[in-house]
């Protein structure tokens, strides 16, 4: 291991231009004569569309076209897809809408897209989508998770009778009952898990341009790998060769599973390229982004579960309600079954398991994946679980955990849904975390705050995820004349730093400069074939992998042409730190790529080059866990909790970068305390949404946090050649339910064992209030 | 942003005539609420008069028994002011705790103050010192200014010049942070001069006001006690989807026990 090699903590190669300002988001491209677009966007979360009326708008100065639903429809313009195909309890099929790009009949949630203008500037084209006018029967609207199912709630789609999309269920509710009925202590937790706004900092922008010359459209746009909407835009929707259509995203401000998306907005303004022949840019706006962007998490969860005398659990229960919003984005509906489901119970062992969810319809804009996309939902319920079981079992929370643990013995260890767990320490990993966070001395801590006034709590969360998902990926490892070596992905950094790793990686496995070593990608026109993208934690597995198995197919190849120059058997050449030895000759790998584009030096059977592509495969993902600590302190006078130390130990297998791991929990964790403490995307009985801009809408801010001491308990996992579990989504797991335990032991005086999510002042300070009311009444 | 006729005033006089002459006509001073709306298009004036090339409107002086500002000072000038923190420290503690540096860079007391924001700081101070609004034509008393959201006793071709803040013998000002925007949930200023208490409240109502039963409890016996079971009345106070009216009210009292508190230290 070299000072640039696996496991250093080597200073990001990305932040330079990025810091300085040299980043090339899609808002700093603007192409020759583009026009301008904006949206009109439904103002009713539930109306019947009468009419449109755009004579008005185009009779504004420099207004170029307007496009609604029917322009895009009569262009024969297909629909936005979603690939889910779960079953009913009796077997029948899950509801599932069409959702056109734009609607022509009923719009469904506010911020709806219902209509494009192009203008020649922004200024104009906004003032124009204002005169455009839409003739709508308002319709009453379902917005609540809790009442959607309620028999008086407003229809979505008023064809399927109900709002349910699908009532599936896993497992054998009658058995699990039974041993929750005969469990020596049942416990239950009902549980929000609250909306919240992903908030990239770069809301979503589309420039696109179309050569009617060579019918080649281009669309630059802020995404997490481009293959996947390349293929929908030119299959799906717009009706192209796939070599046709091209996705470009230099850089990406932000992806946490909102930015893999399609959007209608994005076909939109491609299709208004093309129709018009003219480049096209539209720059949405923080409201857009609040309204139009996809949400995150909004499930209520109702969990059960039973243990036996020693503490044990014999059964678990959950029924999970999902709002997926209006229609089914690509994703949503799946994250509590696939996303969550297959890592619960997470880290314990639990012999018996029921889960029933209903994804829900709403008058709301989709959910989708967020950061962690499921599985933060899933810990969050397992441990609160953990900690109501804790006091009924009257053990720590501490030990609980340890009597249930599943342990390294029982690897590899199936989940109810279909997962193998092939690695993990939970128990040491816990202790790491306690040990770290001084958990035994805690009392005195509690005292010295008692004494200013504050409760002081301690918390504590053990998680597991599932990372790299879709284990298949697109590598390329060329060789430049220059002597530089490309790395061209199927993977897409949007913020991640792999042009720092996979740097390190090519150093590490080839022996080539760390700063010779270039990224590419973000171009559907030069990724692999196989190009999936980064989401889901997954780049340090099929990205490294990748490069891991180009680069033996490199070294191999580069031994035989070494071996033809060195006049050695290609058996006899050895590769180390770069350098080709067959006794005292030597060949840098640098001077065996420049020989090898010349077919004289090659050997019989030896093709030119010593690029190599690779697709990568698995056939699992890996999994990451963790533990945090939190300690919090209440003012008991206001409800204003303060987070005032926080541990979290994570074992994310072989750590590539430090650096670079440590810079995603504390991003993880900075967005888990969002969900904890501020964030709460709210819409009123109407449908409005209530929390549209950062005046109303809590992110977390620098003083919500407190230093993260991010330690590593390392087991490398079975299942890759590197040992890697996925690093990104840890510190979004842990954060929550540690964060609600702490408060809970805080308010532990007071009885009260559990408040819901975002734990803001009035919410806390209620329930101090109700708990002395209800002790002096 | 819709188009607008832009003016850079150079005295008070030609800034209210161009405002007299122009159809919807807005006053700009430092911005910070009125350019956000442009941008929002949630306001389309005719023309904006700028009064940022006035230069008489700007300074701090001391002038008898008060800390004179002009209207035109920016936050971070007033909690930067030697003269501020020497004579009522808690305005200083207000002024450089408005919204972030950009925003006090840019931002000026006049402007705050002619807004009458609900959740602005410096309402809250001039009802807690009892300033006093000089304009162009007139004095008017804090006491008398703010009249409901933002509603202020101006006329509408009316322009403060200056804000007179008279010495306390004490003051303290505590706000509690609106966790999205920072804006006062609510602030509360409280001084003591001679006998008298004043206890300023902003944030929690429609407009800045004072709590007169905390103010004669506390001329009576300035401790935290005094006001512990007096309660501030939930009805007509704000509520957002954060903060409910009930909650604001306690928070008046939580905030003013621990003003009183920090000046009894």
């Amino acid at each position: 291991m070299g000072q640039f090699g696996i496991g250093q903590p080597v200073r990001r190669k990305e932040d330079v231009r990025l810091l300085t300002g040299q980043g090339q988001y899609t808002d700093d491209i603007n192409i020759e004569g583009q026009a301008w677009a904006a949206f009109v966007r439904s103002s009713h979360a539930n109306a019947k569309i009468l009419g449109v009326d755009t004579s008005a708008a185009l009779e504004l100065p420099g207004v170029v076209a307007i496009f609604s639903g029917k322009d895009l429809e009569a262009a024969g313009v297909g629909v936005l897809i979603n690939e889910a195909a779960y079953k009913n309890r009796d077997g029948s099929s899950m509801h599932k809408p069409p959702r056109q790009v734009m609607p022509t009949a009923q719009t469904r949630f506010v911020g709806e897209v219902l209509a494009i203008v192009i203008a020649e500037s922004a200024e104009l084209a906004r003032e124009a989508a204002e005169a455009v006018e839409f003739d709508f029967e308002s319709q009453p609207a379902i917005a609540s998770t809790a009442r959607a199912l309620d028999a008086d709630a407003p229809k979505v789609w008023p064809e399927f009778g109900t709002n349910q999309v699908v009532h599936w269920e896993y497992g054998d509710e009658s058995s699990v009952e039974a041993k929750l009925k005969a469990a020596h202590t049942r416990v239950k937790v009902d549980l929000v898990n609250n909306r919240v706004a992903p908030s990239p900092m770069e809301p979503r922008c589309v420039v696109a341009t179309y050569k009617a010359a060579d019918n080649m459209l281009t669309v630059y746009s802020p995404t997490q790998g481009g293959r996947r909407l390349q293929t929908m835009l030119a299959k799906n929707l717009l009706k192209m060769p796939m070599d046709k259509v091209r996705i470009i995203s230099h850089d990406t401000g932000g992806g946490f599973g909102v930015r893999s998306k399609m959007y209608p907005e994005t076909v939109a303004v491609a299709f208004a390229a093309k129709q018009l022949g003219r480049p096209v840019k539209w720059r949405g706006d923080r409201v857009e982004t609040f309204m139009s962007d996809y949400h995150g998490r909004d499930q209520i969860n109702h969990a059960e579960m039973g243990l036996d005398a020693e503490g044990r659990i014999v059964a678990l229960k959950l029924e999970t309600l999902l709002n997926v919003g209006a229609y089914l984005s690509e994703n949503g509906v799946r994250l509590p079954m696939e996303g969550g489901g297959r890592i619960i119970p997470g880290v314990y062992h639990v012999p018996d398991f029921y889960f029933s969810v209903r994804p829900l319809f709403t008058n709301t804009v989709c959910t989708d994946t967020y950061r962690g996309a499921g599985r933060p939902e899933a810990n969050y319920i397992t441990e609160r679980l953990m900690d109501a079981a804790a006091d009924a079992c009257k053990l720590s929370r501490e030990e609980i955990r340890r009597r249930n643990f599943v342990t390294q013995e029982q690897m590899p260890y199936a989940t109810h849904l279909g997962f193998v767990l092939d690695s993990g320490d939970f128990a040491g990993t816990m202790d790491m975390a306690l040990k770290a966070a001084h958990w035994d001395t805690f009392a005195e801590r509690r005292k010295e705050a008692e004494a200013r006034g504050k409760l002081r709590g301690i918390g504590l969360a053990v998680f597991i995820e599932g990372a790299g998902s879709r284990p298949v990926e697109g590598m390329r490892v060329r060789f430049e004349e220059n002597g530089d070596v490309s790395v061209i992905a199927g993977t897409y950094s949007h913020g991640q730093g792999h042009a720092t790793v996979y740097s390190q990686l090519v150093n590490e496995f080839l022996g080539v400069d760390y700063d010779r070593v270039k990224l590419i990608n973000g171009d559907t026109a030069n990724s692999p074939a196989m190009s999936n993208g980064s989401f889901g934690s997954r780049s340090s597995m099929v990205g490294g992998g990748g490069i891991n198995r180009a680069s033996k197919l490199i070294i191999a190849k580069g031994k035989k042409i070494a071996g033809h120059l060195l006049q050695a058997d290609p058996e006899a050449v050895a590769f180390e730190a770069g350098v080709f030895k067959a006794g005292a000759g030597t060949m840098t790998i640098g001077e065996v790529a420049q020989a090898s584009r010349d077919p004289k030096k090659l050997p019989d059977g030896v093709t030119p080059g010593l690029d190599e592509e690779v697709t990568y495969e698995n056939d699992v993902e890996n999994f990451p866990n963790g533990a945090h600590v939190v300690e919090v302190e209440v003012d008991p006078e206001t409800g204003v909790l303060q987070i005032v130390g926080y541990v979290a130990v994570d074992d994310c297998g072989t750590v590539l970068n430090p650096f670079i791991v440590h810079g995603q929990v504390y991003g993880g964790v900075a967005q888990g305390v969002g969900q904890a403490l501020t964030e709460d995307v709210l819409y009123d009985d109407d449908g409005q949404l209530l929390t549209a801009s950062y005046m109303d809408y809590g992110m977390p801010r620098a003083k919500n946090m407190a230093h993260v001491e991010a330690l590593f308990n390392v087991v490398p996992a079975k299942t890759n050649e590197l040992g890697v579990k996925g690093a990104g989504e840890a510190g979004a797991t842990g954060a929550p339910p540690a964060i609600v335990s702490a408060l809970c032991d805080a308010l532990t005086p007071y009885g009260i064992r559990h408040i819901d999510m975002p734990l803001t002042p009035e919410k806390i300070w209620r329930a101090i209030q109700a708990a002395r009311t209800g002790k002096a009444a | 942003m819709r188009d607008f006729d832009y003016h850079l005033a150079t005295d008070v006089q030609s800034a209210i005539e161009a405002l007299r002459n122009s159809e919807e006509g807005k006053i700009v001073a430092g911005g910070m609420t009125l350019l956000p709306t442009l941008k929002q298009r949630l306001a389309a004036p005719s023309d904006l008069i700028d009064l940022g090339g006035i230069d008489t409107l700007r300074g701090i002086a001391i002038e008898g028994k008060d800390v004179v500002i002009r209207a035109m000072t920016i936050h971070a000038d007033v909690g930067a002011s030697d003269v501020v923190k020497k004579a009522i420290p808690a305005l200083a503690v207000l002024a450089g705790g408005i919204g972030d540096p950009a925003v006090r860079h840019r931002g000026t007391i006049g402007g705050s103050i002619a807004n009458s924001d609900p959740a602005a700081d410096y309402p809250g101070g001039v009802m807690g010192l009892g300033a006093t609004i000089v304009t162009d034509r007139r004095t008017i008393a804090g006491d008398d200014f703010f009249l409901g959201l933002f509603e202020t006793a101006l006329e509408p071709d009316e322009l403060i010049t200056s804000v007179r803040f008279p010495i306390p013998d004490q003051a303290h000002y505590i706000k509690f942070k609106h966790p999205a925007s920072g804006y006062a949930v609510v602030g509360v200023m409280v001084s003591r001069t001679g006998g008298k208490v004043r206890v300023g409240v902003t944030g929690a109502g429609p407009c800045a006001f004072r709590v007169t039963p905390f103010e004669t409890a506390l001329e009576k016996n300035f401790s935290p006690d005094a006001i512990a079971a007096i309660a501030v009345d939930a009805d007509g106070l704000n509520t957002d989807v954060n903060f409910s009216a009930e909650y604001r009210a306690h928070i008046v009292g939580v905030l003013a026990r621990r003003c009183v508190a920090a000046l009894m230290d």
